[in-house]
């Protein structure tokens, strides 16, 4: 027998596997046009650390003379993205699934607490629920990134129908910056996403896929495990304020 | 009190469901794959895959229903211009070009020809604007250019009747470049037929004796030198647009 937590209802699963193909062809597409005018790199004066991006870079992904491929494909699925972000917030605000991911008084204090055991320097940590104080500062810090994208994204799409948008960022040329940026963003929150997500085990995984986790069972349903049914018990894991 | 999210099942139901999720997993993925596939293989409109045309097309009729008069590129004080104007592009502008013979050909319609010398356009009320000129490349520079509002030019000689038509065209005197758009566009303030930058003539490289200056579109709207002025209810051809960018360019 085995014990199953209800975890992503089936709505944020989709919204969130779309976002997957949708964030792919976004950046790609983005990078086709970025290549046009590429002149953000790190460094100072005439000292460059990393150039976005290096020209094997670019050459080995087959990036250049693409612009206006990059412009038609980034202005439709900008669409598909925009809508399922909405879409997804809305479902977040609707089904209260919001108490579970935006931060709350606690969530400072206790990422904090989440780093230092994930770099096993701290035992044990605070009682949680869905998502640990270090995801919910994450995934909703991710939900505004998203949101920023959009707006940076209109501001050098329509500078002129949309001025006070564009000043409201600092202008058509920091806009493009905010909006670049934002992506470089994206695509780290990626990277440790994907680390995070291998590190916590299939579990965890299939949560986002099939929508549930197997908990262990309590100890009175070993007793009992090949009899018939038992009642569900509430479990401190899922015990709410309410 | 929260609905019960917890049940007891057995190893195979755990797996059944595991692996049905897993299936529309793979699914969803596949067919993502697919579509992108399709999308590369369907065939071109004026250079742009057909679907990706027919959304730029869309996003043209939304974004024009936005579109003001009231909306402005935003403008700069003259010390912020630059010195240096960045050249981008020459077609259209070669050396076979005699400019003492240039004159602006305006056709009101077929058979009924304006020609109208520089001379005669300096004669118009002048306007001047510092913008931030924006290149389709994704490039910016705040420059300064001088020139008489097409509104204003098109008071002056009467082309109300031919502004009612939806669009117009542009074309450089060897026809070798030539824009389209549309005539709101055109009337919105801030668009001139500009013969001064920097408070010189229009250099020979941006387009002397008379290019475009149209803050709310790309550069590539802004055709440099223009020979040839005219109206259409549908899209006159469009260099750029040929060549698989958005017809509408709009800013």
């Amino acid at each position: 027998m085995k014990r199953i937590v209800k975890k992503h209802p089936l709505a944020i699963r989709w919204f969130h596997w779309l976002n997957f193909p949708i964030l792919a062809v976004m950046i790609w597409s983005g990078m086709l046009i970025y290549w046009a005018n590429d002149v953000y790199k790190i460094g100072w004066g005439d000292k460059t650390i990393l150039k976005f991006f290096p020209d094997s870079f670019n050459k080995a992904l087959n990036i250049p003379f693409r612009l206006a491929e990059g412009m038609n494909l980034h202005f439709f699925f900008m669409w598909i993205f925009a809508i399922n972000g909405l879409l997804y917030v809305l479902f977040l605000l609707f089904s209260k699934e919001w108490k579970l991911i935006f931060p709350n008084k606690k969530s400072l204090k206790e990422a904090w607490f989440v780093v230092l055991h994930d770099l096993h320097i701290r035992k044990g940590l605070p009682p949680q629920k869905k998502y640990n104080a270090a995801q919910r500062i994450a995934y909703t810090g991710v939900i505004f990134m998203g949101l920023f994208m959009l707006l940076t994204g209109l501001a050098i799409y329509k500078p002129a129908q949309l001025y006070w948008l564009c000043y409201m960022l600092g202008g058509y040329e920091w806009a493009r910056i905010e909006h670049f940026i934002t992506t470089i963003l994206f695509c780290l929150f990626f990277l440790v996403h994907i680390i995070q997500v291998i590190l916590a085990g299939w579990n965890n995984f299939r949560g986002m896929v099939a929508g549930f986790e197997v908990i262990p069972l309590k100890k009175e349903m070993i007793v009992v495990a090949d009899e018939e049914p038992i009642e569900p018990i509430e479990t401190p894991i899922i015990k709410t304020d309410e | 009190m929260m609905e019960a999210k917890e049940k007891i099942v057995t190893a195979a139901q755990v797996r059944n469901k595991t692996l049905l999720s897993l299936f529309f997993l793979f699914l969803f993925m596949g067919s993502s794959v697919l579509t992108w596939k399709w999308l590369q293989k369907q065939p071109k409109d004026q250079g742009a895959l057909k679907p990706l045309r027919k959304a730029l097309d869309v996003n043209e009729s939304i974004f024009n229903g936005m579109f003001s008069n009231y909306h402005l590129a935003k403008t700069y004080p003259k010390e912020m211009a630059v010195a240096k104007v960045r050249v981008n592009g020459s077609a259209g502008i070669g050396d076979n070009f005699d400019p003492s013979a240039w004159k602006l050909k305006v056709i009101k319609s077929p058979g009924d020809t304006l020609f109208i010398s520089l001379d005669e356009i300096k004669k118009l009320p002048k306007t001047e604007i510092v913008y931030d000129f924006k290149c389709i490349e994704g490039w910016s520079q705040i420059t300064h250019w001088a020139g008489v509002r097409f509104s204003d030019f098109v008071k002056k000689y009467g082309l109300d009747a031919q502004a009612q038509f939806q669009f117009t065209g542009l074309e450089t005197p060897d026809d070798e470049y030539y824009v389209g758009i549309d005539t709101k566009s055109m009337m919105h303030p801030q668009t001139l037929l500009c013969y001064e930058m920097n408070d010189a003539p229009l250099p020979m490289n941006q387009g002397y004796p008379l290019r475009l200056i149209i803050p709310v579109k790309y550069g590539v709207k802004n055709i440099k030198r223009i020979g040839t002025i005219y109206f259409s209810s549908s899209r006159p051809p469009d260099y750029w647009y040929e060549r698989g960018y958005d017809y509408y360019c709009g800013l």
